[in-house]
């Protein structure tokens, strides 16, 4: 049965027009996605889409430090927390500062750029457990900060957070209201959500292309073995922190785009817990492939979303009464999710196609 | 012309005098032989010269230049390339992209122009690809392009090894017990591809216990026991110098 699958599949990619025609419905069912769900099941399904994409780009930008050049970073939550602040700060009434949109995202992308390498640097020596344990470290240095930088000058504000963060506005086109184009209405989630979309294909074109040329060559010789990485003349201090800090670049534009569409930030958002979101996307996913890890940021943010507006209907209609809150329930199933995964398929839903082993591996591969 | 040149060297760890003033020079177009028994300071030497580990005292120069306080991937870039005793490759990546991985320190491409996919990024690319190619024909082992080097037999592994080395084009090539766990066919064609790349102009400093392949093979053998260098001559001589049969042997001599 999966054979015929894999074959078919084969037959399709190999076929040039019949690939070009899956593009072409793959693109017109992403850009009609907003309006199906708005006209079926509501509105909130298109925010809960929005930051599903958000989600996805900060996994896709953990998968280049853990998945590719194997580095367990247990504090990637900081980057995010990184960019989501510089974009607050840098446009909101905090400062009375008001930059706009294609000023701030290269300097948020910049800012958690310096800062990948800044908590990267002294971990370099570091590998598996210990780093973990660093790197988790300096995640909740970050949160603390952030939380506790409100005297004796405010920055952050402090645990009450930074509000009424500039929504993007492109050639004086607010993306938070709704326009009427075409005849048709796009209100603000829907803006956001192309723009988003727009945003995630362009960052898996650059994973991808990452992953396939030498610098990616490199994180995986460093992720399978160091020493014989530094014999072949790898730089490995440079390329681990060309990692630490692309992968921190992804989260830094991840934050700030969370920021402007959240329009609010506060440290709570950035605790532990959510970093280990993401590293569960990650290790669900496929730890090191691109569609991998796409596909477990989308499961991991969507599904707790779906269950937890479906929960107490169906408790109620089966049993009478909610029975077990849809939080804890959601806790509960994405701990079981997560065990089933691991002891069936401990490389992830779809991992790399490298991990295959000898039997079903495609020879005539270029 | 001495390529590599060793001056005293000396490497201590803790009370444990490793390598004790051991010199030795290795010629342009050398087949440089290393015996000892177990424990005699020939692994150590060899990250000495990779850069692995920094000696004690003593210099080690490279084609004029001192290679001490060089990192490993310095040293490999400046032209030492080598294999491990006990076999290091990328296990889950495919033979053809263990040696691509081989060509980093003779290529460019950056971040940027993998991103943008730049018109020299891909012409590198294309190289570093046909390249690899021919390594991997060189060494006899190109019918295995796409599999995952840990699916590769143990002789195809030591082979891909050495491909693997050949790739960063090295001036020396260090090989670390290259024929150990091999069988007499498979040691008869690593001593072939062995010469082969002498005669395509490369250094080999060889370590090995196959005293048949070493004498075979190499135009000088220096010899190490407890860290110190006790012998150094054309081979057909060493095997001949009591304090060699000594080592190997034990006991006194008359």
């Amino acid at each position: 049965m999966r054979l015929i699958a894999q074959q078919l599949l084969k037959k399709i990619t190999s076929n040039k027009k019949a690939l070009l025609l899956g593009y072409v419905l793959l693109f017109v069912a992403l850009a009609v996605l907003p309006f199906l769900l708005s006209n079926t099941v509501g509105r909130t399904w298109v925010r809960i889409l929005d930051f599903a994409l958000i989600y996805a780009m900060l996994a896709l930008g953990l998968n280049i430090v853990v998945g590719f050049a194997g580095l367990l970073d247990l504090g990637y939550i900081a980057f995010y927390a990184v960019g989501a602040y510089t974009w607050a700060l840098l446009a909101s009434p905090q400062f009375g500062l008001h930059l706009p949109f294609w000023a701030i995202l290269p300097i948020g992308a910049g800012v958690a750029a310096i800062f990948g390498v800044l908590l990267g640097a002294p971990t370099l020596r570091l590998r598996g457990d210990y780093l973990a344990i660093v790197t988790l470290g300096f995640g909740e240095i970050i949160r603390i900060f952030l939380n506790n930088l409100d005297h004796p000058i405010n920055v952050t504000n402090g645990p009450i957070g930074i509000n009424k963060i500039d929504p993007i506005s492109i050639g004086g086109v607010d993306l938070t209201r709704t326009h009427e184009w075409f005849g048709i209405s796009f209100s603000g989630v829907h803006i956001y959500y192309y723009l988003l979309l727009a945003l995630l294909i362009f960052t898996i074109v650059m994973c991808v292309r990452l992953e396939n040329s030498r610098i990616g060559r490199a994180w995986l010789a460093i992720r399978e073995d160091e020493l014989a990485a530094q014999a072949m003349g790898i730089n490995t201090r440079n390329i681990k922190l060309l990692a630490f800090a692309l992968g921190a670049t992804f989260g830094g534009v991840a934050g700030g785009l969370f920021a402007s569409l959240q329009g609010f930030v506060s440290p709570e958002s950035f605790g532990l817990l959510e970093s280990i979101m993401v590293l569960c996307m990650v290790v669900l996913g496929g730890m090191g492939h691109v569609y991998g890890v796409l596909l477990g940021a989308l499961l991991l943010s969507v599904l707790p979303e779906i269950l937890r507006s479906t929960a107490s209907p169906i408790q109620r209609a089966v049993f009478g009464d909610v029975y077990i809150d849809p939080e804890a329930l959601r806790m509960l199933l994405f701990g079981l999710a997560l065990i089933v995964v691991m002891l069936v398929r401990p490389t992830g839903l779809w991992p790399a196609p490298r991990r295959r082993t000898i039997l079903d591996q495609d020879v005539d591969r270029d | 012309m001495a390529l590599l040149n060793l001056r005293e060297i000396n490497k201590k760890f803790g009370g444990i005098h490793a390598l004790n003033k051991v010199s030795l020079t290795i010629g342009g177009g050398e087949i440089y032989g290393l015996i000892g028994p177990n424990g005699a300071g020939k692994t150590t030497l060899f990250n000495v010269i990779t850069g692995v580990y920094l000696p004690s005292s003593g210099d080690v120069e490279f084609n004029g230049k001192s290679l001490i306080g060089r990192k490993p991937y310095q040293v490999a870039m400046m032209g030492i390339a080598r294999t491990f005793q006990n076999i290091r490759l990328f296990q889950n990546m495919t033979a053809l992209e263990n040696v691509m991985i081989g060509t980093h320190a003779k290529t460019s491409a950056g971040p940027l122009g993998a991103i943008f996919n730049t018109k020299s990024t891909r012409s590198e690319e294309r190289l570093i690809r046909s390249q690899s190619r021919d390594w991997l024909e060189y060494v006899g082992i190109s019918s295995q392009i796409d599999y995952l080097a840990k699916n590769l037999s143990y002789g195809d592994q030591r082979r891909l090894e050495i491909a693997r080395a050949l790739a960063t084009q090295p001036k020396l090539l260090a090989l670390d017990e290259p024929a150990a766990g091999m069988n007499a066919t498979e040691t008869d064609e690593l001593k072939l591809l062995i010469q082969r790349i002498r005669s395509d102009g490369v250094s080999i400093l060889l370590i090995e216990h196959d005293v048949k392949l070493i004498m075979n093979l190499c135009d000088r053998v220096a010899v190490l026991d407890y860290g110190q260098k006790i012998a150094e001559d054309i081979p057909s001589l060493v095997r001949q110098d009591p304090k060699v049969i000594q080592a190997y042997l034990g006991g006194d001599l008359p």
